[in-house]
């Protein structure tokens, strides 16, 4: 009696907003349907009536690749779920806010959300994520990078599935390198780049503005040197440790400085987002940029849509983040997306099912070659579509081994709000930035400041 | 100083009418006021006074949305934090910046504004009225993001266009720092509020009796004396009205911040700085606190206005 044909056909189901609230009377309309047809066929099996779940898959705003593996798994599920997608705010900060206030409110229409990852130590710290079983633990876990998994970790617990992993590389003009004389098969460091572009009159594109990118920046460097931002972890959030007074510290600052007070950082490099480091890497002046993969997919839309010369996509290169020591590697910055389950689900086990239905290395090859988001899976990166739509993709997966998480902390958005206010903007940053930061983020955490 | 406006009109009451005691009569209007008036005053109870003392209530607590275990009295304490931290401080320089600028600015403009439609040949004045109120339907987020598109170093047109005036060139940063900042975003306010603050001035204007100006004129007054002393002083109660409510409007500046800077640069205002504890670090308490003292701000000015200023509701609305 699961199936009631005619009565609710499965595509106005699927298309109907689904709630807690809305599925009740939707199951006693089922019901009441089935009590109907029971009487007239007098014979049916058992089993739940009122059609397949649907679980609902909060993703962040993309070029359609996860409504389509949504759409996808729904098939492979043959009719046990389905999954509907509801797209969250186009910032990070956004989709955390929206999420965290409808989870505070156990909202039950939450069963998968596309987590950015500093934001999962906090959701799994307030109960929000449902807990992932030993044996799709084994299985999702299988042949993923490693910063991946540690950005799906809290407290020595797998919480999120690992979906893709996102990593910044160091984009080149191939032109602009050969001119300075650098070989970029070698590992390059930021004082080589800031020289290289500053004698060539060109410009090194890095996040400076007061944003979370300038986070991501900041921790890529502290990692590169060797330090970390929370060196020592604590329940309460009075305890934490922070380590932004360390010798890699102050170098990380340094190099920032650097590159923000040097003549190759642009005019407004104190306002300078990811797109407007890419804007300025397809312009004339374009030389260096640190910078995610889908740059190159930008600057390929821009060629199609006629607004930029096919000959400047050609002329990018990509190699590994620069380093911040020359004898020490780099420790790019790792982003991506896990997904979480809603611990109010009403389906769990569903939606278990369906993270890893949507985490396959397949989807995740589709997933790279249609939005350009690099997969967590390590085998996804020989895929011969992925490496021709993707010729970077060696670079990038090398990245994503040498990748460090942000701080995974509870209190994240403390720690990320203080080191933007205090080390912006960054051709201010000096020896004392450090300790500022690090006493104001010690403030605001005893909740003796404000943020 | 010699004002021309008319007399004030006495209250007259009835000579029979009995001291101290209520008739049957007003005893039954009073009823039906509040029946007529009743539902009104119990969705205003519901939808404000029920927030407010909510918020007032989670002030006093240290209270994270993420950790509701934790939730802790702490008293006066959450207040004690924001007043003694230069963060609140600097955001409420910013927001009374903001708020004194502008609403001086479009005062005049506005003003300015009002005598344009007032005066209008009558077969353009519904063209010039719609022009100059399009402003003010446009949506604040959207003429913000006009604003901040229009000034961008990379987007934008002005450097281009007043590369002319000295301190602007292709390379001027408009958001980069405090000072640029805050011009673009009182820029965006003034452009945007502007239409509101001529429209209660032109009812204002429309106040102000014929006669008088008739009067002025005979006796040979010139346009600036008309203006100075018969057509200001009649219209005082509106222009304080506009004032008032544009003033209030001012101090919670939101939209244009959050779209321009976000808050960098010391651009932060006190609406921004409570949307920051309570949404974004998701500390109800201190985010309460916040906004309970903004609240205060508001009904401070609001009453510095009408004790102060002497601002008589009832009169801009014609009923004095």
């Amino acid at each position: 009696m699961t199936e009631v044909p005619g009565l609710f056909p499965p595509h106005r189901r699927g298309t109907a907003p689904r709630s807690a609230r809305s599925r009740a009377p939707r199951r006693l309309a089922g019901a009441a349907a089935g009590v109907v047809l029971a009487s007239t066929l007098a014979a049916c099996g058992g089993g739940e009536s009122g059609g397949p779940p649907t679980l609902t898959w909060y993703t962040n705003p993309d070029s359609g690749g996860q409504a389509e593996i949504a759409s996808r798994c729904t098939d492979a599920a043959e009719g046990r779920y389905r999954i509907s997608t509801a797209v969250l705010p186009r910032d990070a900060s956004g989709q955390r806010e929206q999420l965290v206030r409808r989870l505070a409110a156990s909202d039950a229409s939450i069963d998968i959300m596309s987590l950015d990852p500093p934001f999962i130590p906090e959701f799994a710290a307030a109960g929000f994520l449902a807990d992932v079983p030993d044996d799709v633990e084994e299985r999702v876990t299988e042949g993923v990078v490693q910063g991946a998994i540690e950005g799906a970790t809290w407290d020595d617990e797998l919480v999120a599935v690992p979906f893709w992993a996102n990593t910044q590389v160091l984009w080149y003009r191939k032109s602009v390198a050969e001119a300075a004389g650098l070989d970029m098969d070698e590992p390059v460091t930021w004082e080589q780049i800031v020289t290289a572009a500053e004698d060539q009159g060109k410009l090194v594109g890095a996040q400076g503005a007061r944003a979370e990118s300038l986070t991501v920046w900041l921790n890529a460097l502290i990692e590169s040197a060797g330090g970390s931002i929370i060196e020592e972890n604590a329940e309460d959030p009075a305890d934490i440790e922070l380590g932004l007074t360390t010798d890699a510290a102050q170098r990380a600052a340094e190099v920032m400085n650097l590159v923000a007070s040097s003549d190759a950082a642009s005019p407004a490099f104190s306002t300078e987002n990811e797109d407007a480091s890419a804007t300025g890497f397809e312009g004339e002046r374009g030389g260096f940029q640190v910078n995610y993969p889908f740059v190159y997919a930008r600057a390929l839309g821009a060629v199609e849509a006629g607004s930029l010369e096919a000959s400047v996509p050609e002329d990018y290169g990509a190699a590994v983040y620069p380093r911040v020591n020359p004898d020490e590697p780099a420790a790019p910055p790792l982003g991506g997306i896990s997904l979480g389950i809603s611990a109010f689900s009403p389906d769990v086990d569903l939606a278990m099912e369906a993270a890893e239905c949507i985490t396959t290395a397949e989807n995740q090859a589709f997933y790279f070659v249609n939005d350009g988001n690099p997969s967590s899976k390590a085998e996804v990166f020989d895929d011969p579509e992925v490496l021709e739509s993707f010729p970077q993709a060696p670079v990038i997966r090398e990245s994503l081994e040498l990748a460090k998480p942000r701080p995974q902390t509870p209190y994240y958005s403390e720690v990320s709000g203080g080191l933007q206010r205090e080390f912006h903007p960054p051709s201010s940053v000096g020896e004392n930035t450090g300790e500022a930061a690090a006493e104001l983020i010690g403030a605001v955490l005893r909740g003796d400041q404000l943020l | 100083m010699t004002q021309t406006t008319l007399p004030p009109v006495e209250k007259t009451q009835p000579v029979s009418a009995p001291h101290g005691k209520i008739s049957d009569r007003s005893k039954s209007e009073r009823k039906l006021g509040w029946l007529l008036a009743g539902p009104a005053f119990l969705v205003m109870l519901g939808v404000t006074a029920y927030p407010i003392l909510q918020a007032t209530y989670e002030s006093l607590f240290a209270y994270r949305l993420t950790d509701p275990a934790n939730r802790e009295f702490v008293g006066l304490s959450n207040y004690l934090v924001i007043l003694s931290d230069q963060l609140w401080w600097t955001a409420l320089g910013v927001t009374l910046l903001i708020t004194v600028i502008t609403v001086a600015v479009e005062l005049v403009l506005g003003f300015a504004l009002a005598l344009v439609m007032a005066k209008a040949l009558k077969s353009i004045r519904p063209v010039v009225r719609a022009a100059i109120l399009i402003p003010y339907a446009v949506i604040t987020v959207v003429s913000a993001f006009a604003w901040q598109f229009a000034f961008d170093i990379n987007t934008g047109f002005v450097n281009s266009w007043f590369a002319w005036i000295p301190g602007v060139s292709a390379d001027t940063d408009w958001f980069g720092d405090t000072g640029t900042s805050l011009l673009v975003i009182c820029l965006a306010e003034i452009w945007k509020t502007t239409p509101f603050i001529s429209l209660l001035l032109l009812a204002g204007l429309a106040q102000v009796p014929e006669v008088l100006q008739e009067a002025a004129k005979v006796d040979g007054a010139t346009w600036w004396q008309r203006m100075v002393k018969v057509t200001l002083p009649n219209m005082k109660a509106a222009i304080m009205v506009a004032l008032l409510f544009r003033t209030l409007d001012a101090f919670r500046v939101f939209d244009s911040i959050f779209v321009m800077t976000g808050g960098a640069n010391n651009t932060e205002s006190v609406s921004f700085l409570a949307y920051r504890q309570t949404i974004s670090r998701l500390e109800i308490g201190l985010g309460s606190a916040v906004s309970v003292l903004l609240f205060l701000s508001v009904v401070l000015i609001a009453a510095l206005f009408i004790k102060g200023f002497k601002v008589d509701l009832a009169s801009a609305r014609g009923e004095g």
